[in-house]
């Protein structure tokens, strides 16, 4: 059994962050991740995934991007060519390949097991990710057999599925995404669609991550925001990450030949039903889209910058289908297989704190989390800031939390 | 021969009738509401189109429709769901005993009683996980007529596959809203 001050886990940009605000206050911490340093990027995403932030905007502490592209999106390999180049730049103290397998409170802090030994910690920091179980509704194993199933975690590319007809669950960045390339595959995509949240990739020429970095609205902060429950489980914006930047809409996979259905409210009798709600669905999408456009813009006139950028505009309504189907015979042979693109949940099967609420969510108060004195929570959606899942917001989370566990070692808090 | 009051011949002439002439099927239902204070509303339904043409029904049938007290609000009429239930129920009892009537079983007594489960964190929004609706709905009938308990069940049952309210409570049914504001 090994000694450290705190104990990180997870080796990705909130652990990486972390590990360099430890260092610059000079607390004595290890690192422990399962695999290679961005092992969850590396191993358990799609192959043509890039973020959907521009280069520029993945500032963290201690460093930031310095290529020739930074409006571009980074792929995979340059996702994790960047975070291994940062835990070098900061000489992270990662021990890889260490499985966490328990975190239990002891008198003097934390014991945490691995499959390479164990540690005792007084602090210990929850950066294991928000992703790493997909998360798919109870009904999915209900599906009839020939209708073959495959989770966001699951999917790399259209080459992996059957020939025939694929029904996509899920409208956010994943579920548009995958739609697309299995629409360009040549097999016809059917998208089930529930709450999404439509997103221009560029506004008046600028790229929409830029208007939220500048307006303030990826800083807004956990703690003045009305509803934060309820901002910490809005979906993803619905972007991609393109050479041409262009916006991937619903429009934009209809006029690609993407059919449109309502959410799938369950399989009954073999046969798949859909909500009515996919007009209110994308009602709504288009309502929340155009009121942020309207802060955007309001904030170019009130900043005097409407003279730099393009004019204001808006997007055409999203098209609906007059009477969208409701239900389909997945017994037809029309749908071979059906991707879940319903979103991911974090793994706490080796949290053995009792820190967690009945629905499984670890309970924190921006990232201090509650009832476990020196447990800290990092890179979830909307921690501290709107942008705190992003890699450009991880930074400014670590730097408060390592200040407050730098205090409660100091018996301050 | 049973007499349970429904015009079961009227039915199957209608039937043969529309068949052949599919557009005079198509019917509108309708309903007015209008908000009232707090959340009581005030709903009405005078009229509905079928059969190629505007009926008017005999008299103007009102709606009052509230939350109660432990909502915090006044009980001023049946909670929404409640008419919901109602409806269910009405719908399933009539197919009951017209089912009845063309299979000749003299009905002497038919009552049910409707529970719909829900879990009001969904409405309350506290809980994303949970729906807004039923989380399902029972219906218990006690039928006192000249059949056995396999045909009670199997006239049930008919009634079901037939039923209005039971495919609109079962099944999806898309919804469009539209918004004007008020001059």
């Amino acid at each position: 059994m090994q000694s450290t001050t705190t104990v990180v886990i997870g080796g990705g940009q909130a652990g990486l962050a972390m590990s360099r605000c430890l260092t610059d206050r000079s607390i004595d911490h290890v690192v422990l991740e399962r695999g290679e340093v961005a092992n969850s990027w590396r191993t358990e995403r799609w192959d043509s995934l890039r973020l959907l932030t521009p280069n520029w905007q993945s500032r963290l502490p201690g460093y930031s991007y310095e290529g020739d592209d930074p409006d571009g999106y980074r792929d995979m390999p340059e996702v994790i060519a960047f975070l291994s180049r940062y835990a070098e730049v900061i000489s992270a103290p990662v021990e890889t390949g260490t499985t966490v397998t328990s975190v239990r409170a002891d008198d003097a802090g934390y014991v945490v097991t691995t499959n390479q030994g164990g540690w005792h910690c007084r602090t210990v920091v929850l950066a294991a990710g928000a992703c790493n179980l997909p998360r798919t509704p109870a009904f999915a194993d209900a599906l009839p057999a020939g209708v073959a199933s495959v989770n966001a975690m699951q999917y790399r590319n259209p080459d992996q599925l059957a020939d025939g007809g694929v029904m996509v669950v899920g409208a956010s960045a994943t579920g548009t995404q995958f739609a697309d390339e299995i629409q360009r595959s040549g097999r016809q995509v059917t998208m089930s669609i529930s709450e999404h949240i439509r997103a221009p990739r560029t506004y008046r020429g600028r790229d929409l991550e830029w208007w939220m970095d500048v307006t303030g609205l990826h800083s807004e902060r956990y703690d003045e925001i009305a509803d934060i429950g309820r901002a910490r489980k809005l979906p993803s914006f619905q972007l991609t990450g393109t050479n041409d930047r262009s916006t991937l809409d619903l429009n934009t996979l209809r006029s690609r030949g993407v059919r449109m259905v309502g959410r799938f409210a369950g399989i009954s009798d073999g046969k798949a039903q859909f909500s009515g709600s996919l007009n209110n669905h994308c009602t709504m999408s288009d309502l929340k889209m155009n009121r942020l456009l309207d802060t955007v813009d309001e904030w170019a006139h009130d900043n005097g910058v409407d003279g730099e950028v393009d004019p204001s505009h808006r997007l055409e309504p999203t098209i609906v289908d007059a009477s969208p189907r409701l239900g389909m015979d997945l017994a037809s042979g029309e749908i071979k297989t059906v991707v879940w693109a319903t979103g991911y949940r974090p793994d706490y099967s080796w949290l053995d704190v009792p820190v967690l609420d009945r629905k499984g969510q670890v309970r924190h108060d921006g990232g201090v989390v509650d009832d476990a004195p020196g447990m800290y929570l990092l890179g979830m959606q909307f921690l501290r800031r709107r942008n705190s899942a992003l890699i450009d917001g991880v930074g400014h989370d670590a730097r408060d939390l390592s200040a407050h566990l730098a205090s409660y070692l100091d018996g301050q808090v | 021969m049973a007499d349970n009051g429904v015009n079961v011949q009227a039915l199957l002439d209608a039937r043969t009738a529309l068949t052949g002439a599919p557009q005079a099927a198509q019917f509108k239902w309708r309903a007015s509401c209008e908000w009232k204070d707090g959340t009581y509303t005030q709903s009405t339904v005078d009229g509905y189109f079928g059969l190629g043409e505007q009926h008017e029904h005999k008299t103007t049938f009102n709606f009052d429709a509230d939350h109660p007290a432990v909502f915090a609000s006044e009980d001023r009429g049946a909670t929404p769901v409640e008419y919901v239930l109602v409806g269910l129920a009405s719908c399933l009892t009539a197919g009951v005993a017209a089912i009845a009537q063309h299979r000749d079983i003299q009905l002497r007594s038919v009552t049910s009683v409707l529970e719909g489960d829900m879990d009001i964190l969904g409405i309350l929004g506290a809980d994303s996980d949970v729906r807004n609706g039923f989380g399902g709905i029972t219906v218990s009938y006690t039928i006192d007529a000249d059949a056995t308990q396999a045909e009670l069940e199997a006239l049930v049952a008919q009634s079901q596959k037939r039923s209005a309210v039971y495919d609109i409570v079962t099944n999806p049914t898309n919804v469009s809203v539209k918004v004007s504001k008020a001059a």
